[in-house]
């Protein structure tokens, strides 16, 4: 299974991850709109968004703590976690929802059937619904990336780590005949992220960003205790505590 | 037994199959018309998508997928309850096993159609079975859902067996009663049966190894249902009581279905004769003994759940309990447990008209239960930052009136070809041996009822 393409530097394969600065996030949200034009996810409308059909495979959580006058706001960017141990990997009737070579949560439009369990089964939500069939209102269906396929009505989609990016640059190391190297693939909201709170490569280098990141002490995963082994890393707010600002 | 009794029961039981009546034609346009509507919004949902239903994110789930875990669970009403009384070899079952058994048919093939209805794509459904195809991929092993796929076909060709099988002698009493394309298409069905000893033996033994394999499946089929929801980690989804409690349940609004179905057909087929208030009352009973084991399970569910007090679940705990759906659980408990419960113990109380008033309150709480189970869950799910709420519409209020109506329909039309009380079955009970028999386990019954 394993070819050239497939190894990272240490001769291992790639298993890409991602860590996210809390520290960092300003809750722009510059990556949410990334993510939309990379993609090509639909844009729902305000109706159908109040009904809960948006569809952002990266969102930015807001949370208040505290009550009004005093009160903190804490932003947490939330994507796939792309979990080693997905709950939405076993429960797909049809194998469209599977686990690649590299780590990644795969989601293969073609062999959706739209049961929408893989869904329910996501601890994070992070796996969206194309309830009705996409469309993009004039001159917008020219700004469509040809990378990435369209999603039809009654499929489902979620975050891939920019799969296509992960290949072209792939495709660009192997053509230069050069190894590939931490930060040459950058995500949609990586690659937007202003304050650079969104660090992305491979897990397996341990010589990479990500990989030290992974490890810092403030790092920590979200609903960890649930046993689903994500692989984007939440690194805690720290200088918050420590300036005594809460 | 007398030659005047034999026709006596001929002649009552086969006037629905010989005689039709204004009154038929009429129903069979009116629930007709409701099934057609429920087609036509299912062609409307497929055209624009699911998106015309109330499912949405986080609540990727809602009616449709109720209606599913219900029409299943109705389904236990035949065959299980057919088959343990045919092995306990009770008496009083010969009237009531066959209108049992075309539940469960009936029901399983309704049900059934459910998964197809919620899919987003249904016309690959067909990618679930197993066959070497240029796709060159199985269907996934793993998924509960296509351990649903076999399990509801595995039953499903059981009932119909276990359905089929004892009617044979009946197609072919039929076929000798009647002439033309009547008599061509039952001689057809009845594989010709004509009654000799020893095909009799091979009916008697083909029955009792079917209502013996049956049970086990029955039941495997709502655990595996249950295993769609409990298989996941979801808060209060992931429980190991599922099972057994989903089979109780199913088992409950099975008989609840079964009383409704017999009354109805008790007046509009003018059988007062043959399903007697004893019926009633022995069902009634049966249906009281899931109702406490339903309770049981609950109160097991919920008082765990409290007790453990993990933040996940205790947000869907609250949610149903005083919370914004607290008005249908509590609905649901007095449907379930606080109408059957008094119409069905006092025993003066114990009447038809209680006992299917008591069964209307059960199918009605049955339905609630799924729903409870269903969309609470998913609206709190583990972040509060994705919590939800869901809101039926149109398309699936009609989709779920229109499997009654089908329901109504298909029982309507089966009892109209095929006599819904087993005639012969029904001869052997009235055979002077049988019946001092009988005479003997009622006196018993009643002896230990004192």
């Amino acid at each position: 299974m394993q070819n050239t393409d497939k190894q990272g530097q240490q001769g291992t394969p790639h298993r890409w991850g991602m860590s996210v600065d809390l520290d960092r996030c300003t809750g722009c949200e510059a990556c949410v709109v990334a993510c939309h034009a990379e993609n090509n996810i639909p844009i729902v409308g305000p109706e159908e968004a109040a009904r809960g059909r948006a569809m952002h495979w990266i969102r930015v959580e807001r949370y208040w703590e505290g009550e009004f006058p005093d009160v903190a706001l804490k932003f947490r960017p939330v994507l796939c976690q792309q979990c080693d141990e997905a709950p939405c990997e076993p429960v797909c009737p049809t194998y469209a929802s599977s686990h690649t070579s590299e780590g990644l949560n795969a989601q293969i439009y073609n062999r959706c059937i739209g049961t929408r369990y893989c869904a329910n089964a996501c601890s994070y939500n992070v796996r969206f619904f194309n309830f009705f069939s996409p469309v993009w209102d004039k001159p917008l269906h020219l700004q469509l990336n040809p990378d990435v396929s369209v999603r039809e009505q009654g499929v489902m989609e979620k975050c891939t780590f920019c799969i296509q990016r992960i290949n072209t640059g792939k495709t660009a190391a192997n053509a230069a005949g050069a190894p590939l190297k931490d930060g040459d693939i950058k995500p949609a909201c990586v690659q937007s992220c202003t304050a650079n709170a969104l660090v992305f490569g491979d897990l397996n280098d341990p010589e990479s960003q990500v990989s030290r990141l992974s490890h810092s002490p403030r790092g920590t995963r979200l609903l960890e205790e649930l046993g689903t082994k994500p692989k984007v890393t939440y690194l805690q707010r720290e200088s918050w505590n420590e300036s005594g600002n809460r | 037994m007398n030659l005047e009794t034999d026709n006596r029961l001929t002649e009552d039981l086969l006037r629905p199959v010989l005689h039709t009546t204004r009154r038929f034609y009429v129903a069979v346009a009116v629930f007709s018309s409701i099934v057609l509507c429920g087609i036509a919004t299912w062609g409307y949902q497929i055209y624009n998508g699911m998106g015309v239903t109330g499912d949405n994110w986080p609540v990727f789930w809602g009616f449709h997928e109720t209606n599913f875990v219900f029409w299943i669970g109705i389904s236990h009403a035949g065959t299980l309850i057919s088959a343990i009384l045919r092995i306990v070899n009770a008496t009083w079952r010969r009237p009531v096993t066959r209108c049992a058994e075309v539940i469960t048919a009936f029901a399983l093939m309704i049900g059934a159609l459910f998964p197809l209805v919620h899919l987003g794509r249904p016309w690959l459904a067909w990618w679930l079975i197993p066959y070497p195809s240029e796709r060159g991929i199985w269907p996934n092993y793993r998924s509960p859902l296509v351990w649903d796929f076999f399990a509801i076909n595995t039953y499903l060709l059981s009932s119909l067996l276990f359905l089929i099988l004892p009617a044979l002698p009946d197609f072919a009493l039929i076929r000798d009663r009647t002439t033309g394309w009547r008599n061509r298409v039952y001689g057809f069905l009845s594989l010709g049966w004509h009654g000799t000893p020893k095909q009799w033996h091979r009916l008697e033994s083909a029955m009792h190894i079917m209502a013996l394999a049956i049970i086990p499946i029955a039941i495997s089929v709502h655990t595996i249902v249950s295993f769609d929801f409990s298989m996941a980690v979801v808060p209060m989804w992931h429980s190991t009581i599922f099972g057994p409690y989903f089979v109780a349940g199913a088992i409950f609004s099975g008989i609840a279905a079964l009383i409704i179905v017999m009354a109805l057909l008790r007046k509009l087929l003018h059988l007062e004769a043959y399903l007697l208030p004893l019926h009633f009352q022995n069902l009634g009973k049966l249906m009281l003994t899931m109702s406490l084991l339903w309770g049981y399970f609950v109160f097991n569910e919920r008082l765990t759940t409290w007790y453990g007090n993990s933040p996940h679940e205790m947000n869907v705990f609250w949610s149903t309990q005083n919370g914004k759906y607290a008005p249908l659980f509590w609905t649901m408990v007095i449907c379930n447990f606080v109408i059957p419960f008094p119409l069905l113990t006092i025993k003066r109380l114990r009447s038809i008209t209680a006992t299917v008033i008591a069964s209307c309150g059960v199918v009605v709480g049955m339905w609630l239960e799924r729903f409870l189970i269903i969309v609470p869950s998913l609206s709190r799910k583990a972040t509060s930052y994705s919590w939800g709420a869901y809101t039926p519409q149109w398309p699936e209020i009609v989709i779920l009136c229109s499997s009654f109506a089908a329901m109504a329909l298909l029982y309507l039309l089966f009892s109209k070809f095929i006599p819904i009380i087993s005639i012969w079955e029904l001869k052997v009970g009235q055979h002077p041996q049988m019946k001092a028999a009988a005479e003997v386990q009622d006196a018993e019954a009643a002896g230990e009822l004192i």
